[in-house]
């Protein structure tokens, strides 16, 4: 569905107000996403995933360099062609919630990216009932303003908003921050729902434990470069089929592994 | 020991919060806390930091009332750390606001020197909550509650964290209370651990430390 090659990324930031120079932000990416599946892309705060996610979008700033490419179903993804399929054939479901407009109740939100979509009147109205009720959300929310929406009620109106475009890839920033264990089921199983239609998902996390419970495939990312991608499955035992000491290391430092730092990680990085 | 007795919060017009909770974190304890969204976790942690009043009931240090003036003994660390700092002053004005950290100290939370010149908004999540974690660790300081603090870092960096506040904790005889809604993280730090729900506290199964 999605194939990455060899991508870089580079910001421009002023020193001084007269001089610029570039920051490189994504170094070399390479994976690819499979149609059906979850693809999860994990990392530290500033390992660079969500500018990997603006990137596809084509949300950059004025001034970013770019270096590699990328191919949506086989065909060179450019800066026209992103602008094309956004909110189409590509949808993004952002880490902010300040991404919903304050003014408008949720349902003519997810009605007016069904429109953008390209969807006829009659028919979006269909499909906006359709996935409102497929996330579970009820009249009283589907009436509300995003202020009177609890936190997974909003993520399931930004992701409702994202599956009404009928997009085949759909990334999702950070879905699960700040909700509690029965809410993040319920935003994790809707994104695992969207693969079940043969859609990819692009699921980029801090929190690989929670990740781990719907994703295929994995992509560890640190300080802009891509460490590792791996099957979901080798995230088990001690991680001991992991191929890069940052990828055992981040397994291990969970809380229900063995919550250490991995010796030949803190070796290399000199951890202190 | 910092006691909470019979504490009670509601937020008129609603039923309480929480009716009839009582606490006690031992010095160099630690204690853990979880619940659901809106079960008052948090709420919780502000009354035993008094940032809040209970509706009734009393929290107290060694049987003392706490002076809510000047460094209090109690340090509540939020679980968003750019809303706890001022976003125009400099990482080291918002490092060094209750006290001067040793450089060893600044070291161990992993606190690089080239931050501290820099404005606090350049700064990413995680690296403001240890700033603001070691900002709280000023002498006189007796207890932490830490709300959260952990859940917006991968976890190399969360492991980062508590192991430096857990050495530093043990030092000090700090005693801190964990509130979280990772039961994992929750077993590994805490011998203690309650659940807060239907406004009761209840004792989580007991669980020693491997």
């Amino acid at each position: 569905m999605l194939r990455i090659e060899q991508l870089s990324l580079a910001l421009p930031y002023y020193p001084r107000f007269w001089r610029r120079r570039y920051a490189t932000h994504l170094d070399q990416l390479s994976f690819s996403v499979a149609a059906g599946s979850v693809h999860a892309v994990v990392g530290a705060s500033g390992a660079g995933k969500s500018l990997l996610a603006h990137t596809i979008m084509g949300l950059l700033p004025k001034g970013a360099q770019l270096g590699g490419s990328c191919f949506f179903k086989e065909t060179p993804l450019d800066e026209p062609r992103k602008r094309a399929l956004r909110g189409r054939e590509l949808a993004l479901i952002p880490q902010s919630l300040s991404a919903l407009d304050p003014l408008a109740r949720s349902q003519h939100q997810v009605n007016w990216a069904a429109r953008r979509a390209g969807l006829a009147p009659a028919s979006a109205r269909q499909t906006v009932c359709q996935a409102l009720a497929h996330y579970q959300l009820d009249e009283r929310a589907r009436r509300a303003y995003p202020h009177e929406l609890s936190g997974g009620m909003a993520r399931r109106v930004l992701t409702a908003m994202a599956h009404v475009t009928q997009a085949s890839l759909v990334i999702a920033d950070e879905p699960t921050v700040g909700l509690d264990p029965a809410q993040r089921g319920r935003v994790l199983d809707a994104l695992a729902a969207l693969t079940r239609q043969g859609k990819a998902v692009m699921l980029i996390s801090h929190d690989l434990r929670h990740a781990l419970n719907i994703a295929d495939r994995v992509t560890v990312m640190h300080e802009g470069r891509c460490v590792e991608t791996a099957d979901a499955s080798a995230f088990q035992g001690t991680g001991q089929t992991l191929k890069s000491a940052y990828a055992r290391a981040l397994w291990q430092a969970l809380p229900d592994n063995a919550f250490t730092i991995d010796t030949e990680y803190a070796r290399e990085s000199h951890f202190a | 020991m910092l006691e909470a007795c019979q504490l009670c919060y509601a937020f008129p017009p609603q039923p309480p919060l929480f009716e009839d909770v009582s606490l006690r974190i031992e010095a160099g304890e630690w204690v853990g806390l979880s619940g659901n969204s809106g079960a008052g976790k948090s709420t919780l942690g502000r009354l035993l930091a008094g940032y809040d009043e209970p509706t009734a009931g009393r929290i107290r240090i060694e049987g003392e009332r706490f002076s809510t003036k000047g460094l209090r003994p109690v340090q509540w660390l939020p679980q968003s750390p750019e809303l706890a700092v001022n976003p125009r002053w400099q990482v080291v004005r918002v490092l060094n606001e209750a006290w001067e950290p040793p450089e060893a100290l600044r070291r161990a939370f992993g606190i690089k020197s080239q931050w501290l010149n820099r404005p606090v908004r350049t700064l990413s999540g995680g690296e403001l909550q240890r700033i603001c974690v070691l900002r709280a660790l000023a002498p006189g300081v007796r207890y932490l509650i830490a709300d959260e603090i952990s859940t917006m870092l991968d976890p190399i960096t969360q492991l980062a964290l508590w192991q430096a506040l857990k050495a530093e904790a043990e030092k000090r005889k700090l005693g801190v209370l964990v509130i979280s809604h990772d039961a994992a993280l929750l077993k590994r730090l805490c011998q203690r651990r309650y659940h807060l729900e239907n406004a009761r506290l209840h004792a989580a199964e007991h669980h020693q430390l491997p």
